[in-house]
């Protein structure tokens, strides 16, 4: 029973002390983002490593989410010879939701665990510690080019997410359910042009964005944060690894929800 | 003259009064990691300008010692000086201060995998002169010609062999202008040719750039050509200390069982 407890208290105090970490990382590699021009070749690269590798599997999950929802949803709707608003749905749902979560879970998967492996491994194998003697702070070195670059990139690749899994749904809303795409497609544009904001943005396609943007911030600094408490070797690595993509599901997760209510409420 | 007795820690942050003109100074170290208590009250006194030679068995403490110096830990009791500056619990800001006059070459070279050797060697460069990259690059080539690695200049560190990374790490070391070099085990997996070439590197940098260096080895030809002192540490203390010379030929029971690789008769424990 006293090892349980004990198990527990240990669980919950790293937790509480690796949220203080990560919180504490986020600020100090945001004060760091004015070295951003200083360390342009590295953010370049991590642009590229965020923002262009990841993008076969963006392209590829998007476009059948889009058709798949469109094969479910549409199947249904045409029962209440509804299927007209397939478009709507599937416009929204992805602007809104899908879109932003589906692009920070594939970024978590790959993008998140190899900052943390990275990270990690140059934190084991006393890459770090060298930077430190160098008077060269990690935050600012390490931390910031990927912070940088996954606040960039995903609210790229989340647009792109939509606009493609639109074109999936407009593919089998056209094949399956014979609506054609031109309707499709000025279904979909009435729909987000129902809530114009902020210089004729529809508010459904920025607020997604906006989430997107919080996303890859998440993302950046819980892998960095994993990787920079990383120790023990590369069974240490392997679970600094494990425990950021675990962590960032499940915080992309909570803080969709709360910035859905923040948003939509 | 060392090891010197053991002090209670000063209350202030004042330097040690020492007339040996010592550069760095551990005055009653303490460090445990866990249940695993590695120095107990070590004392140790670094003159400037020489090759300070630390050897000891495994796990005595050694590496930490030097990671100590720079504040990458604390120590748990005990006063950590270098120069001037107290290094044990000083703030960041002093600790980069004290950083910027050190180089540290680590037993795992620590060189960034995902630069070339020239960036890995102008990397202290780029970050803290304001040297267009053209004068980066030529001291580049320059610190790299003196460790005989100029024609990996654009090799990455995977492509290099132990002691070709050991080099680099050194070039790289010397970029940052240190007055103090920390050596941790530089020879560790080397055969004795390379060995011998690091150590007389060891030899020849102290005598071009007058820096004060620690070096921490198990390898004892290595500590004879590079060292002008020698600590023995073990138990978590240093417990004898000596000229190079004078060393290998103590009668130190613990030292001469180091020495003949635990096959002196009637020395101290073999481990």
């Amino acid at each position: 029973m006293i090892r349980f407890f004990s198990f527990l208290g240990r669980t919950l105090e790293d937790a509480v002390r690796g949220t203080g970490q990560s919180v504490e990382l986020l600020l100090v590699a945001s004060l760091h983002v004015k070295d951003a021009w200083k360390r342009r070749r590295f953010l370049l690269e991590q642009l590229y490593t965020c923002g262009i590798r990841p993008l076969p599997v963006v392209l590829v999950v998007a476009l059948f989410t889009g058709m798949i929802l469109a094969l479910q949803t549409g199947i249904e709707l045409d029962r209440f010879g509804a299927k007209d608003r397939i478009a709507s749905i599937i416009g929204l749902g992805l602007c809104r939701e899908m879109g932003p979560f589906m692009t920070a879970l594939i970024l978590t998967a790959s993008v998140g665990s190899g900052i943390a492996a990275e990270i990690g491994t140059m934190k084991v194998s006393e890459e770090i510690d060298a930077l430190e003697i160098m008077s060269i702070r990690p935050e600012s070195f390490l931390v910031m080019p990927r912070l940088v670059a996954m606040a960039i990139a995903t609210p790229v690749l989340t647009f792109v997410t939509d606009v493609v899994g639109v074109l999936g749904g407009c593919l089998v809303s056209a094949t399956r359910l014979r609506i054609a795409p031109e309707q499709y497609l000025k279904h979909v544009v009435e729909s987000l042009s129902q809530d114009l904001t902020y210089g004729g943005l529809p508010k459904d396609l920025y607020t997604g964005l906006a989430k997107a943007f919080v996303f890859g911030v998440i993302i950046a600094v819980i892998g960095s944060s994993a990787g920079l408490r990383a120790s023990g070797g590369a069974i240490g690595v392997g679970r600094a690894t494990r425990s950021a993509v675990i962590q960032s599901f499940v915080l992309i997760i909570v803080v969709g929800y709360y910035l859905t209510s923040l948003f939509y409420t | 003259m060392d090891p010197s007795p053991a002090t209670p820690a000063a209350p202030d942050r004042a330097p040690p009064a020492d007339g040996d003109e010592a550069l760095i100074r551990m005055v009653g170290v303490h460090k445990s990691f866990g249940k695993k208590q590695v120095l107990r009250g070590l004392d140790l006194s670094v003159r400037r300008g020489e090759t300070f030679v630390i050897l000891g068995p495994s796990g005595t403490g050694k590496s930490c010692l030097l990671k100590l110096l720079v504040g990458l830990l604390e120590p748990d009791a005990g006063e950590v000086w270098v120069g001037k500056q107290r290094v044990d619990h000083a703030h960041q800001r002093v600790l980069w201060e004290v950083r910027g006059r050190i180089g540290y070459l680590f037993q795992s070279s620590a060189l960034i995998n995902w630069l070339t050797v020239a960036e890995n060697v102008g990397l202290p460069l780029a970050e803290h002169t304001r040297l267009r990259p053209h004068e980066i690059d030529r001291r580049v080539d320059e610190y790299l010609a003196k460790v005989h690695m100029l024609q990996s200049k654009y090799q990455m560190p995977a492509e290099l062999s132990g002691g070709q990374k050991r080099r680099v790490a050194l070039a790289r070391v010397l970029a940052g202008a240190p007055t103090i070099i920390l050596y941790d085990e530089p020879t560790a997996g080397l055969d004795p040719v390379m060995t011998a070439n690091i150590a007389a590197l060891i030899r020849s940098v102290q005598r071009e750039f007058g820096v004060t260096s620690i070096l921490v080895t198990h390898d004892l030809p290595c500590a004879w050509e590079a060292g002008d002192r020698v600590a023995f540490v073990d138990g978590g203390k240093v417990v004898h200390c000596d000229t190079t010379e004078k060393f290998q030929h103590t009668d130190h029971p613990a030292v001469r069982n180091f020495l003949s690789g635990g096959r002196s008769a009637g020395s101290g424990a073999p481990r």
